[in-house]
């Protein structure tokens, strides 16, 4: 009950910091703050997947980026993919019947005729979905360091896909990716006059999201979850399908990944290769990590620090480093993270002295 | 009536090593059975063997009159089997009433969609179950440490964690593995009392177990195992006084004088 106190308390305790930075940044007429809070947000929404996946079920994933990649490049492939000239065909003219066309001018003066964004974000997260469903049955015969490096292959696979075909653009990536309409008057899109809605938009899923996965953690498959990462034969004995659950965890964190590509996508315009890249997976696992692994508000805490301060340029060409350090002393130093959640928790059990040691094993 | 459980020329090799072979017993709805034996007799493989976590080579299982064999473990669980480990296997970062809860996987529903969305089905299913465990927490006189962590309990406690998550599956078969290593006497005289407790709310027991004295207090039944094999099978009492087993436990020369 305490717990579940905690945990609103935590929630509504970040919807004031979010409104009241919004509020901060427009006082202070730096509102472009609120850019970087934004496409923070949309990270988080990956790394509360990956908390999920990797905290609480115990598997760890080095392909998020990947999935993220996939969501993102297929939303803009299918947004901005000319399919006038092709018109005659079958499937574009069913589309066209379905109403999933739309038509518009291009940046050139032309016009693009595509599939409409909302069609294209559910095509773009159900093949994410679909493929962690794929890869989730060879790569969970695997566990510990073997699962890690088969979804790094997996991550290294996407990320040379994207950046060798030349229908996503290759090393330039796609641009020219048009706004994701989500109510009449207002949409997803990087335009400055819609800087704070977005943000709100944006932060209004974090919290929802944090609220969903707060609620799985508590329930029935949560603790089937944390049961697996415990024990495997525990959590078989009792009847828990272990290979069915990873499976689903990891298509949980596939889709919030990809949810995160497309609306990222669509507020910057458009995406590069660097966004499926094996140092962007090692990113996400490195803010999984400093936020104490099983521990949703450290991730998103330290998650959304470290974001902003990367995305403001304050780490210069040292980037990469810093994220690849930060894994390499968290692991070293504090493999049970920074921001410790339960810390209070711990400490209440250790000194309330449940007769600890009083008859010890007699073996 | 069918037998509970009908295990017939069960074998199986490790490698070189035949540690299971042609072994054939049955456990009877509503009696405590112990499987017993030297180190290395084969108990804990004949275990895993009929709870799914070892594939036998050959012979076959029956469980409830169905043909169980090379079932893997959740689903053998599915079918009313709960087993608890001689490595006690409780969650870290889990309050024992959180470990005893995924013992009731099986009798609850809630998926990742319901399970996110908090629906008023999930908390009705979630308390009715947290009830549940409570119950059986109490009845292992345990109420008082439902929040606290399982594994930095002691060891005896620990035991009665795993205890009451296998209870809380409703099996109709219960597999203890050595429940008793680790106790000390009293724990070990309090177990007896808390297995024949189990026993009398009608659950068939099938245990495999080092300590003579818990065997011969609280079983109906004893199966002998040695190097693999059955030695003997039967009461107690006539257990105790059986030649074949005494020599396996105490060797050739004080069989001839028991």
């Amino acid at each position: 009950m305490t717990l579940r106190g905690r945990g609103l308390g935590f929630t509504a305790g970040l919807a004031v910091a979010v409104v009241s930075i919004q509020i901060a940044a427009s006082a202070a007429h730096k509102v472009f703050y609120l850019t970087q809070l934004t496409m923070s947000a949309y990270s988080m929404l990956v790394v509360l997947g990956l908390v999920m996946l990797m905290g609480y079920a115990g598997q760890a994933s080095m392909g998020q980026a990947g999935f993220f990649a996939i969501g993102g490049y297929v939303a803009a492939f299918l947004t901005t993919f000319d399919l006038a000239p092709r018109r005659d065909t079958l499937l574009v003219a069913l589309l066209d019947r379905a109403h999933l066309l739309m038509t518009r001018p291009d940046g050139s003066g032309g016009s693009v005729t595509h599939i409409h964004p909302w069609a294209a974000a559910l095509v773009a997260i159900g093949l994410a979905a679909a493929i962690a469903w794929i890869v989730a049955g060879p790569v969970f015969r695997l566990r510990g360091h073997y699962l890690a490096m088969a979804t790094l292959g997996f991550g290294i696979i996407v990320h040379r896909i994207f950046l060798g075909s030349s229908y996503f653009g290759a090393a330039d990536g796609i641009s020219d990716v048009p706004a994701l309409v989500l109510l009449p008057g207002f949409s997803i899109t990087g335009r400055a006059a819609s800087r704070v809605s977005n943000y709100y938009a944006a932060w209004g899923l974090v919290l929802l999201t944090l609220w969903m996965i707060s609620n799985l953690i508590e329930s029935r498959v949560g603790r089937a979850l944390k049961a697996l990462h415990g024990s495997e034969n525990a959590a078989a004995a009792v009847g828990i399908p272990i290979a069915r659950f990873k499976t689903q965890v990891f298509i949980l964190a596939a889709v919030l990944a990809a949810l995160a590509g497309v609306l990222l996508t669509h507020y910057n315009g458009g995406i590069g290769p660097s966004e499926a890249s094996v140092m962007k997976s090692v990113r996400y696992v490195a803010i999984v990590a400093v936020g104490g692994m099983a521990n949703l508000r450290g991730a998103l805490v330290m998650g959304t620090l470290l974001t902003f301060l990367s995305l403001r340029g304050y780490f210069g060409s040292f980037d990469d480093l810093v994220f690849g350090g930060i894994l390499l002393a968290m692991m070293l130093f504090a493999p049970q993270g920074i921001v410790v959640g339960d810390l209070w928790r711990r400490l209440r059990s250790t000194f309330s002295g449940k007769k600890r040691g009083d008859d010890g094993p007699a073996a | 009536m069918d037998p509970l459980l009908e295990v017939r020329d069960l074998g199986r090799r490790f490698g070189g090593l035949l540690a299971v072979a042609e072994l054939s017993f049955t456990v009877n709805s509503g009696v405590i059975k112990a499987v017993i034996g030297p180190n290395g007799a084969g108990k804990t493989t004949v275990f895993n063997l009929v709870s799914g976590y070892a594939l036998p080579d050959t012979g076959s299982v029956r469980f409830r009159g169905e043909e169980v064999r090379g079932l893997p473990a959740h689903e053998l669980a599915g079918l009313g089997m709960a087993r608890t480990f001689q490595q006690i296997q409780l969650v870290p970062g889990m309050s024992v009433l959180e470990n005893v809860l995924t013992g009731r996987h099986r009798h609850t529903r809630t998926g990742f969609l319901a399970g996110m969305l908090r629906l008023p089905g999930t908390l009705r299913e979630s308390r009715a179950a947290r009830e549940r465990c409570l119950e059986t927490l109490a009845f292992l006189g345990l109420a008082d440490l439902a929040d606290a962590e399982a594994v930095s309990l002691p060891y005896g406690q620990q035991r009665l964690v795993e205890l009451a998550r296998a209870l809380v599956c409703e099996p109709s078969l219960l597999l203890l593995d050595e429940p008793a290593a680790g106790l000390n006497m009293r724990e070990t005289e309090d177990l007896a009392g808390t297995i024949g407790r189990i026993n009398a709310t009608g659950l068939t027991v099938l245990l495999v177990e080092h300590d003579m004295g818990l065997v011969m207090n609280i079983s109906h039944e004893i199966l002998v195992l040695g190097a693999g094999r059955r030695v003997a099978e039967g009461e107690p009492r006539a257990i105790q006084r059986n030649p074949d087993v005494i020599r396996i436990y105490l060797g050739e020369e004080d069989a001839e004088s028991p």
